[in-house]
């Protein structure tokens, strides 16, 4: 049977290690091996600080992590939606990661450990939220 | 996320253990900066009990070492291992700050 976990934040950057310890807790629950949980922690933390910086400029907001950690399916899925405006955080490009220290420019870096750190990431608009699907495949 | 500090002859060893993450990495910079001000140019950072970083830990390492640099110091890294290798490496962080898998083969080439 399936199992689904969800929560709500505040879209404040505090919340991050409230946000990490509940998305360990699903990890585990799927059994999703050491390297990858690490990869999802920096995927996670990446889209809630985007989140946190730029979904809701004048006013709070919320945050929802729902995900699906059955333990006998194939794949991790983490699903995190916000209601700020559209914003398609998968449009930013990916950094020139071959510059030199003093030219580079950091911005960017979040959303291709995203990328990376995921086997598949989307995004899409439902119920006027933004909604960002991460997808871990299982290892073993 | 803890740091201790520990001066040698050659350098300054900044121990952080813990995470550098978007909650953290300020503290880690700020503290930097303040041994910056009190005249230190030459780091090795032990990452031996770092546990986690993500972009913005990379982001603090980068803006300080962009000081660092400007004062004709050194700051170099040691013990990246595990899942913060692989963000250094798949930043190309890797690349552009020495890394040594001592603290001692750091503290040999800082002199």
């Amino acid at each position: 049977m399936a199992h689904k976990f969800e929560k709500i934040f505040a879209a404040n950057i505090d919340k991050l290690a409230e946000i990490t310890e509940f998305v360990e807790e699903c990890a585990d629950h799927f059994g999703l091996e050491a390297k990858q949980k690490f990869g999802l922690l920096v995927a996670l933390e990446e889209a809630f600080v985007n989140i946190c910086s730029y979904a809701y400029p004048n006013h709070d907001g919320m945050v929802e992590f729902a995900c699906d950690a059955d333990a006998d399916a194939d794949s991790f899925v983490m699903e995190i939606s916000d209601s700020g405006s559209p914003f398609n955080v998968l449009s930013l490009p990916d950094p020139d990661i071959s510059m030199d220290i003093e030219d580079r420019d950091i911005g960017g870096l979040g959303v291709y450990f995203i990328r990376r750190m995921t086997d598949k990431v989307s995004y899409r608009r439902k119920n006027d939220q933004n909604v960002l699907k991460l997808v871990l495949n299982r290892t073993s | 996320m803890t740091i201790e500090i520990k001066k040698e002859s050659a350098a300054l060893v900044v121990k952080v253990a813990g995470r550098l993450d978007a909650v953290t990495a300020p503290e880690y910079e700020k503290k930097v900066n303040e041994l910056i001000a009190d005249g230190e140019i030459n780091f090795v950072v032990d990452f031996e009990q770092l546990e986690y970083i993500s972009s913005a830990g990379l982001r603090a390492l980068l803006a300080t070492a962009k000081r660092i640099k400007g004062k004709s110091g050194k700051i170099l890294l040691a013990n990246i291992k595990g899942g913060v290798k692989e963000v250094f490496d798949i930043s190309g962080f890797g690349t552009i700050f020495p890394m040594h898998d001592s603290v001692a083969s750091a503290l040999s080439a800082s002199v």
